[in-house]
């Protein structure tokens, strides 16, 4: 088959795994992941410094090649989310911006209506937006309207590992988005990122599932070749479904006793 | 501004800032020697100097007054 990159603001991903950072138990473990799994793009968050704490740059534990991209966590509205973004840019970590409002703390659902506001503004300003959605297909067009390099819907809650709840409604996305559709959020097990892949989704953002894994090495080479996997099959175009059964051996010229 | 009336006893030597909410008292300086005296690598740092982001080109220029407010903000593991 020919080459299948993913171009998403005037890079070119081979890899159509996306990974983050968050909530592994050392650092020294996020290189070794990302160069077990290939994965090209890796997700940050902007915090205030803790000047009392370790000078511990994460920034020191992610190769140059590998592509940023910073999220807006911690912004409850368009603006705060702006904020967030300009600052990020300015820290001299490239262009891409992850769009994350969140108000609700129980199941953190992304405010779709204030992530819209948050991508008009960052898409003018020349941001390579990648906003994180409650899939909803209206929504979806008008970001891209708006100029978003791609849209993440979720596939259920972050951190829960529940998987592709919503999978309906992201097969509308993929159905009919003409950005990359990059599933993010929920995906808790490589046969559901193959899954999503299989479904024709662009790419998946994984990280809770990689690194809380008992080992995450592994666990993000696992999901990678999952992500190829279910990339492959989505390509090569699968079978059809029937609800009775098709012989595989031919039906004729039975051994007779 | 060492001479002027507003500071009869002379140049301060100790003056009051806010630094990520908190009220900190420190020498004059320019915002390239308060970074260093906090020990912060500068790779990823950016600073907020009264709701204004100041690129690094210009820290060492910039000169820190009293009640000045900096944001101090850097990169950490996310999702």
């Amino acid at each position: 088959m020919q080459q299948d990159g993913l171009d998403i603001g005037g890079r070119r991903f081979s890899n159509r795994l996306f990974t983050g950072t968050g909530k592994f138990a050392s650092k020294s473990l996020i290189p070794k992941m990302l160069a077990a799994s290939g994965s090209q793009m890796i997700t940050v968050a902007l915090r205030r410094v803790d000047t009392g704490a370790s000078k511990d740059n994460i920034l020191n534990y992610i190769p140059p090649e590998v592509t940023l991209l910073p999220n807006t966590s911690g912004a409850r509205t368009a603006q705060e989310a702006v904020r967030v973004a300009r600052i990020a840019r300015e820290a001299g970590c490239g262009r891409f911006i992850k769009i994350e409002v969140i108000a609700d703390m129980k199941y953190l659902m992304p405010d779709n209506s204030e992530t819209l506001k948050a991508t008009e503004i960052l898409a003018k300003e020349d941001f390579v937006v990648l906003p994180y959605i409650l899939p909803d297909l209206i929504l979806a067009r008008r970001l891209e309207s708006a100029g978003a390099a791609a849209v993440m819907p979720l596939g259920s809650p972050i951190g829960s590992n529940r998987g592709l709840k919503t999978a309906e409604l992201i097969a509308l996305l993929i159905e009919n988005c003409t950005v990359p559709v990059i599933v993010d959020a929920g995906i808790g097990r490589p046969s559901q990122a193959a899954a999503a892949m299989e479904m024709g989704a662009d790419a998946v953002l994984v990280n809770t599932a990689i690194a809380t894994a008992r080992d995450p090495e592994t666990m993000g080479k696992a999901f990678s070749l999952a992500v190829q996997s279910g990339r492959m099959a989505y390509r090569a175009q699968l079978a059809p479904e029937r609800l009775t059964a098709q012989a595989s051996s031919p039906l004729t010229g039975f051994l007779q006793s | 501004m060492g001479g002027s009336g507003f500071h009869p006893v002379g140049r301060q030597d100790k003056m009051e800032i806010t630094i990520n909410g908190q009220t900190e008292t420190v020498a004059p300086c320019t915002l390239s020697q308060l970074v260093r005296q906090k020990g912060l690598d500068p790779h990823g740092l950016v600073i907020e100097h009264n709701l204004k982001i100041i690129r690094q080109a210009q820290w060492d220029t910039l000169q820190l007054r009293e009640n000045d407010t900096l944001e101090l903000l850097s990169f950490v593991g996310g999702g």
